[in-house]
């Protein structure tokens, strides 16, 4: 290879010279810009120029990871097919798990309703036209107990999207376990249980920053003795993304969110090596191909060496890093929803050449409504395809050694430093959250992108261009408000029959435990036996440590 | 020099995605308009009193919920009862077909479904938003 200092410069120059340039005189290319979707200008070519000097003695299950965690990919076990369901009354979400499981899921993964996310009783007024509508509303053990119905506890995983009140709803999980005689030691899930992205992106906060991080770390130290397998945290750049952020912010983002997390737990005196391998990550999967790819690929580095190296972690399973994907749902479009099926199909692949260890494929009619049955199963069916159709399966990492995937991920990595140093300079994940300033980065990204949208640098089939005028609509799900009545009545009754004593003086001792350093988890467990509510809980709560109030940036 | 319109901006219920009336929000903004951007959580008596002190000209809800149905007729009740029937209310997010006749009955007549250019949006309100004097 030739040299830059070569006077004839690089082989890549010298073709550029010499071959590229008299073809553009001939024929132009298109207009372009030539950008990722997140406008990371992309060139015409890589050659092994691009990743010189790049470390190219990774293996897959070698550190840093880079080309995944399992040396034999999937050969040995294929992703977790984890499809997100939940609406209604727990009856209704209970029938929907067991078709998912009737049709070869091999993970359940919960989605509670805003109340429910936000501890709140259904009776709330906030909670006006909300209750069963984005996803099951749980109020008590007793709906946990019917959302289980039927369901082994010891022999599925579940995942559980929730954050703010992810305490409560975990302890009720425990407590379902119980009842059906699932070891605590043996049972395992996730709780998303990721707070900082709520700030960031999301918004279903409850408690300011500082006490939400406690009892984050409340669990990571209840879970280490306790129930060992369990995922305690799935840090979350999902949310970040759909939010509106850049491909490399979700990454930078996320992966800073953890190590703040890990921070945390270091400095609530839990020992690296007893909670990070429990630690699990989340990414979204959107609709540029190969930045996809490349910012899975660095997440693993990113994350192995600052494991390793910044605090010092020696049990490999804390420097790999474990993560679940959902393809993009803010990519879905409501015109020509069937176009959701090809986009989707392409971001799982993605995600699956990125070494993914379980996906969440979206339904072809979520920019509309949530999904019915049919299309729900179309979902799963494309990860189904991918895994025992496409062939790619066979090999680990079929990208590896590309130059433009190599050098993409080494770019992704340098980015991330970059961002990590501005946080880092502010003090920290929680510090930069308190100024605004991934809240500010999220909303000047997705101003950004949303303008190009409308001059069409970038199309959206079906949105901005190739537009259908006679399109038909498609049968959604149509959520009607039978669950809130079902669940007023229910909480009415609950509040006449359950132990009200018990539940006085089981929610007494949580405020206690909350004013003092207390584990939290502890006197949580009896308030749910006591079938004490989400909202009782979470109010006992906001009086001692109050609520977030954001000052909103746009 | 002719008053610019002002808009309240607000995302009612519990839901916290902030994405589109955010970039909403700024969009009027760069139009020329006065954006009054409420934030998150806001009930229908907070809004209307908003729109009322702020002396709006139109409201802009951002509902991906579903909890459009409850929340749109209480606006719209409470507007009649504070004497504020020219406030336009205009609507964006995840509303079913069978939903928007209704709100067309109750007076909301802008109902932005995804992927509806913004520009589309801001002609509306130029075009709808009650005459300033």
């Amino acid at each position: 290879m030739k040299s830059v200092a070569d006077p004839a410069g690089t082989r890549k120059q010298r073709w550029e010279r010499e071959v590229v340039e008299p073809t553009l005189r001939k024929s132009p290319e298109r207009k372009g810009p030539f950008t990722t979707i997140s406008g990371r200008p992309i060139d015409r070519l890589y050659t092994e120029e691009d990743v010189e000097g790049l470390d190219d003695t990774n293996n897959p299950g070698e550190f840093p990871y880079v080309r995944g965690i399992h040396p034999t990919g999937y050969r040995g076990k294929l992703w977790t097919m984890r499809q997100f369901a939940g609406f209604g009354t727990p009856e209704e979400t209970n029938q929907r798990y067991k078709d998912l499981i009737a049709a070869g899921g091999t993970g359940l993964s919960v989605a509670f309703d805003l109340p429910t996310l936000m501890g709140r009783d259904p009776d709330h007024e906030l909670c006006l036209g909300e209750v069963g509508k984005c996803g099951v509303s749980v109020m008590s053990l007793a709906d946990m107990e019917r959302l289980f119905e039927g369901i082994s506890l010891a022999d599925i995983t579940t995942s559980m999207t929730i954050n703010s009140p992810a305490p409560m709803i975990f302890a009720m999980y425990l407590v379902v376990a119980e009842q059906q005689g699932a070891d605590w030691k043996t049972i395992s899930g996730t709780i998303q249980n990721d707070i900082l992205k709520e700030f960031i992106a999301q918004k279903e906060y409850i408690f300011p920053p500082r006490p939400s991080m406690r009892l984050i770390t409340d669990i990571f130290a209840f879970c280490a003795k306790e129930v060992p397998k369990w995922n305690t945290i799935s840090v979350s750049g999902y949310h970040i993304r759909e939010a509106g952020s850049t491909s490399l912010q979700e990454l930078a983002f996320t992966l800073r969110d953890g190590l703040e997390y890990v921070q945390y737990g270091v400095d609530a005196g839990l020992d690296v090596d007893d909670f990070v391998p429990r630690m699990s990550f989340f990414f979204n999967s959107h609709s540029d191909f190969f930045e996809e790819i490349a910012k899975y690929r660095a997440a693993r580095k990113l994350w192995a060496e600052a494991m390793k190296n910044r605090f010092g972690a020696k049990n490999p399973r804390s420097w790999a890093l474990r993560f679940h994907t959902q393809t993009a749902g803010v990519s879905l479009t409501a015109q020509q929803p069937y176009n959701n099926v090809v986009r989707t199909a392409l971001q799982a692949l993605a995600a699956v050449l990125g070494g993914t260890n379980s996906l969440h494929t979206n339904s072809l009619d979520e920019a509309l409504a949530l999904p019915t049955k049919e299309t729900a199963t179309i979902a799963l069916r494309t990860q189904q395809i991918i895994a025992h159709e496409s062939g790619v399966t066979n090999v680990v990492d079929p990208l590896g050694g590309s130059y433009f995937i190599e050098k993409l991920t080494q770019d992704m990595i340098d980015g991330t430093l970059k961002y990590w140093d501005t946080i880092d300079g502010m003090g920290g994940m929680v510090e930069a959250i308190e100024r605004g300033y991934p809240q500010k980065e999220l909303a000047e990204a997705s101003y950004q992108f949303q303008q190009a949208v409308e001059r069409k640098e970038k199309i959206i089939v079906g949105v901005n261009d190739f537009i259908q005028a006679d399109e038909k609509p498609i049968e959604i799900l149509y959520i009607d408000d039978t669950a809130s009545g079902v669940q007023l009545k229910r909480l009415a009754e609950l509040k006449q029959t359950r132990d009200n004593d018990r539940v006085r003086r089981s929610l007494a001792a949580l405020q206690e435990v909350a004013r003092g350093r207390g584990n939290t988890m502890v006197p949580l467990l009896e308030c749910v036996r006591a079938y004490a509510t989400v909202g009782e809980m979470c109010d006992t709560l906001r009086e001692v440590w109050g609520e977030y109030e954001e000052v909103p940036v746009i | 020099m002719s008053q610019k319109i002002r808009v309240v901006i607000a995302k009612p219920g519990l839901d916290g995605h902030d994405r589109g009336a955010k970039v909403i929000a700024r969009a009027l903004r760069d139009a020329g308009m006065e954006v009054i951007y409420m934030g998150l959580r806001q009930t229908p008596e907070m809004i209307v009193a908003a729109a009322l002190q702020e002396d709006a000209d139109v409201i802009g809800l951002s509902i991906l919920s579903g909890a459009h149905m409850h929340i749109c007729p209480r606006i719209m009740a409470l507007l009649k009862e504070k004497g504020l029937d020219d406030v336009q209310v205009v609507i964006g997010g995840i509303i079913p077909g069978v939903d928007i006749a209704k709100l067309n009955a109750m007076g909301i007549h802008g109902i932005f479904l995804p992927g509806t250019p913004m520009q589309h949006i801001i002609d509306y309100i130029a075009a709808h938003a009650r005459a300033r004097v």
